[in-house]
């Protein structure tokens, strides 16, 4: 039901709204749900497929982020989760490619449909990342890439003459790739996710999660949690951005149980019982990635893309980029906040 | 740290085929259960004369009592009057607001009657405009009170537009989404509703009015926002009065002659700005408030304030950067008005000072003057004194003289009388 402080909204924008000239008792808002009165069929619940068809018509943007030490399968990933080659996958160091020397960010936007929905995504990948010997402050190109499209995205916004649709390229996700060392997080690890959990929602996944046991899987989760904690490490989603209680029961068991995923990639096909599904073999066996009972690929797939997809944006828009927008405003002495002191210059209160 | 940024121009986008199902086709039902929670917004404003039928008109669109007191005629201008109201259908929620022209039309010079409506509307742009640019700012459970729709009320009169509806339409068209009706269409037989109809539509465009216009973008809706249109504007009828029709109660106005039915299509066109307002066109209303009419506004207005965008290469952030010469500006001019108003003040004090200064010499040159005066008065006094006192002086000694002679005489009269008697003795002698 709408909160309280809604109604407040409106009653007090409704007394501000009317210049009576007569002192006239306001007429109070009919209660909740009087359903009771609605003698017939209006028509308000096809506001819900109206919204969907013009939704449907402009598309989705997803920007999705990788960051890990090479080698753990980054690629694969997003090309599993995404079921094609969105990503392009460095075959291995030859001699004549060298290591990148620093951070690289590349960026490579994909269009895909299904289900009659359009979605432009763009992965960006951070070869580099954690490559170095010295890999102080390797997150710092990231950092600085994740602002420019908050500061892209401000700058269109605060134009005059504004685009119709802004595009948008702001990171809306962050997979974070955990070594399964089976011991815990690597000091490269905290310090990464430490800042950039402020200002990119961050998913950390284990990488190569065949190469662990359930009862080390279970283990390692658990202390890998246990350290994000001690850190003050919030990953997504965050505690504090849950809207409700039925969220809340939700994301919890989520990120008290599940998270962070043990995951394994992979593109190719194999026979199993007669079904040809992705997996991985191995002369001990094949590991089906979608199978819940070997690894929580299809925990994060359905996590990020058929649950949370809208959410990971929106607590971009609302909250990461807001928190960028205020900040940059006010370093750099912008437009000042409506303030009782500010509200004498009248010319430079907009 | 040198960042390699790759990233293609958006025509080198490759379109990709999926292996398998990935489930991002449940991201508009994902959207969608987001706004649902958060529930909708949906203002109407009702522009039309007293008594034409509006509440009357809501209550039947709405299925609702809502409630309301007839206006008077007697109101001495134009004010508008919003209530708002929760419905509910299924699981949406709507948070609609009505906002009513009281007293349109009722006074003798009607001139200013649109200023009132263009405020409102411009009013609530201003607090969303506001609210954007807030620095700590919380659009996404915003109450939006922006005007969606406006349904503007043409008395049936089966002649033409008046031309107050001319003139209020016109200010109103580039504010928000018009939509024309004709209000108790009943009053009007069927072959002069058609002849009305096309009257008003060719003076709306004769005259350059730009009304709503049903989007025809969408194949879904395209075909019935097409055929619809054609029946612009909807002559309507309102009522919240059940007649038993066949074996059904539905909305109808009993008369003696028959019963209009307000969903019978036939009778009027109800159904049809049912059908347009809510159950297709909801949603486009409200995109195109924000995207169309709030961005006009928006636009308008800070470039009114001076803001102007500045190339795209050049400054970083031109809002802002025009702001703060905008600041600088304003702060410059106040300290040069407090410069002026402190040489002013010093000017001021110095005249003072000199007129106190003439006032004192003016004194200071009485007092002379005075001194002088008094000083001269006083040696002619002294000289009289002196005069006098010569005068006395001489007399004094003549008085000694006379007296002394006197006496002289007197001893020599007595010496003499002496003398003479002495002589008178020896004489005798």
């Amino acid at each position: 039901m709408f909160k309280g402080s809604a109604d407040n909204k409106i009653e007090a924008a409704m007394s501000e709204l009317v210049p009576e000239p007569r002192q006239k008792p306001a007429v109070p808002m009919k209660p909740v749900g009087i359903n009771s009165n609605l003698l017939g069929y209006i028509g308000i619940d096809t506001i819900i497929e109206q919204m969907r068809k013009k939704t449907m018509k402009t598309g989705f943007d997803f920007n999705i982020m990788v960051v890990g030490q090479s080698g753990l399968g980054k690629s694969t990933l997003v090309n599993t989760l995404f079921k094609s080659q969105v990503s392009r996958k460095s075959s291995g160091w030859n001699r004549e490619e060298k290591i990148p020397k620093t951070v690289e960010i590349k960026a490579i936007g994909h269009v895909i449909e299904e289900g009659g929905v359009k979605m432009k995504l763009t992965v960006i990948d951070t070869p580099g990342f954690g490559d170095q010997i010295n890999n102080e402050n390797c997150w710092e190109p990231i950092e600085k890439y994740i602002n420019e499209q908050y500061e892209k995205f401000l700058k269109e916004e605060v134009n005059i003459a504004r685009k119709k649709r802004i595009p948008d390229t702001r990171v809306h996700c962050c997979l974070y790739f955990i070594s399964p060392t089976g011991h815990s997080l690597r000091p490269l690890d905290l310090e990464f996710m430490k800042h950039l959990s402020k200002v990119v929602n961050i998913i950390p996944v284990i990488a190569k999660a065949d190469t662990m046991t359930l009862e080390e899987k279970t283990e390692f989760k658990q202390r890998v949690r246990k350290e994000l904690e001690v850190n003050g490490i919030e990953f997504y989603p965050q505690k504090e951005f849950d809207e409700d209680l039925e969220d809340k029961t939700e994301n919890d068991k989520i990120r008290q149980e599940s998270m962070p995923f043990a995951v394994v990639g992979s593109d190719k096909e194999y026979q199993v019982n007669g079904k040809r599904i992705l997996g991985r073999k191995t002369p001990w066996g094949v590991i089906e990635v979608e199978n819940l009972n070997h690894c929580e690929f299809a925990l994060l797939r359905d996590f990020v893309i058929r649950t949370h997809l809208q959410d990971l944006k929106e607590v971009t828009h609302n909250i990461h980029y807001e928190t960028y927008r205020a900040k940059r405003l006010n370093d750099n002495g912008g437009l000042p906040p409506v303030t009782a002191e500010t509200e004498e210059n009248h010319e430079s209160n907009l | 740290m040198a960042v390699a940024v790759e990233r293609p121009a958006n025509d080198e986008l490759r379109n990709l085929s999926l292996s398998g199902h990935v489930g991002f086709d449940s991201l508009p039902d994902q959207l969608v259960n987001k706004s649902t929670s958060q529930g909708f917004c949906f203002n109407i404003l009702c522009v039309g004369e007293t008594g034409i039928g509006k509440s009357t008109l809501m209550d039947t669109l709405f299925n609702t009592k809502f409630e309301s007191d007839p206006a008077t005629h007697n109101e001495p201008g134009v004010r508008l009057k919003a209530r708002s109201y929760e419905l509910q259908e299924s699981n949406v929620r709507l948070k609609l607001t009505i906002v009513d022209t009281v007293g349109f039309g009722d006074q003798i010079n009607k001139d200013d009657s649109y200023k009132p409506i263009v405020e409102y509307i411009d009013t609530q742009f201003e607090a969303y405009l506001q609210e954007e640019l807030k620095i700590k700012r919380s659009l996404f459970n915003y109450h939006d009170t922006r005007i969606h729709a406006c349904l503007y009320f043409i008395a049936p009169t089966g002649h033409s537009l008046k031309s107050l509806d001319l003139v209020t339409m016109k200010k109103l068209d580039s504010k928000v989404n018009i939509i024309p009706i004709i209000a108790k269409a009943d009053t009007i037989a069927k072959n002069e509703l058609h002849k009305f109809k096309s009257k008003i539509m060719s003076e709306l465009v004769s005259n350059g009015v730009q009304i709503y216009q049903f989007p025809t973008d969408e194949e879904t809706v395209a075909e019935i926002n097409a055929t619809m249109s054609v029946h612009l504007p909807f002559a309507v009828v309102g009522s919240t009065e059940e007649v038993k029709i066949g074996n059904k109660m539905s909305k109808a106005r009993q008369y003696p002659w028959g019963v209009v039915q307000v969903e019978n299509e036939n009778h009027c066109d109800f159904v049809k700005l049912r059908e347009m307002l809510i159950r297709v066109n909801m949603e486009d209303l409200r995109e195109q408030t924000h995207t169309r009419h709030y961005e006009l506004y928006r636009r308008c207005k800070l470039e009114e304030m001076g803001f102007k965008d500045t190339d795209p290469d050049s400054k970083p952030f031109s809002l802002q950067e025009t702001y703060e010469a905008k600041r600088n500006e304003f702060l410059g001019e106040l300290q040069k008005k407090e410069e002026e108003m402190r040489q002013m003040f010093v000017m001021r004090v110095k005249e003072k000072e000199a007129e106190l200064k003439e006032a004192e010499k003016d004194l200071h040159e009485k007092f002379d003057h005075l001194k002088r005066t008094h000083q001269e008065e006083k040696k002619k006094v002294d000289d009289k004194k002196k005069e006098l006192e010569e005068e006395l002086s001489n007399f004094q000694k003549k008085k000694a003289a006379a007296q002394l002679l006197q006496s002289q005489a007197q001893q020599a009269g007595s010496q003499q009388t002496k003398k003479d008697k002495d002589k008178k003795n020896a004489s005798f002698t």
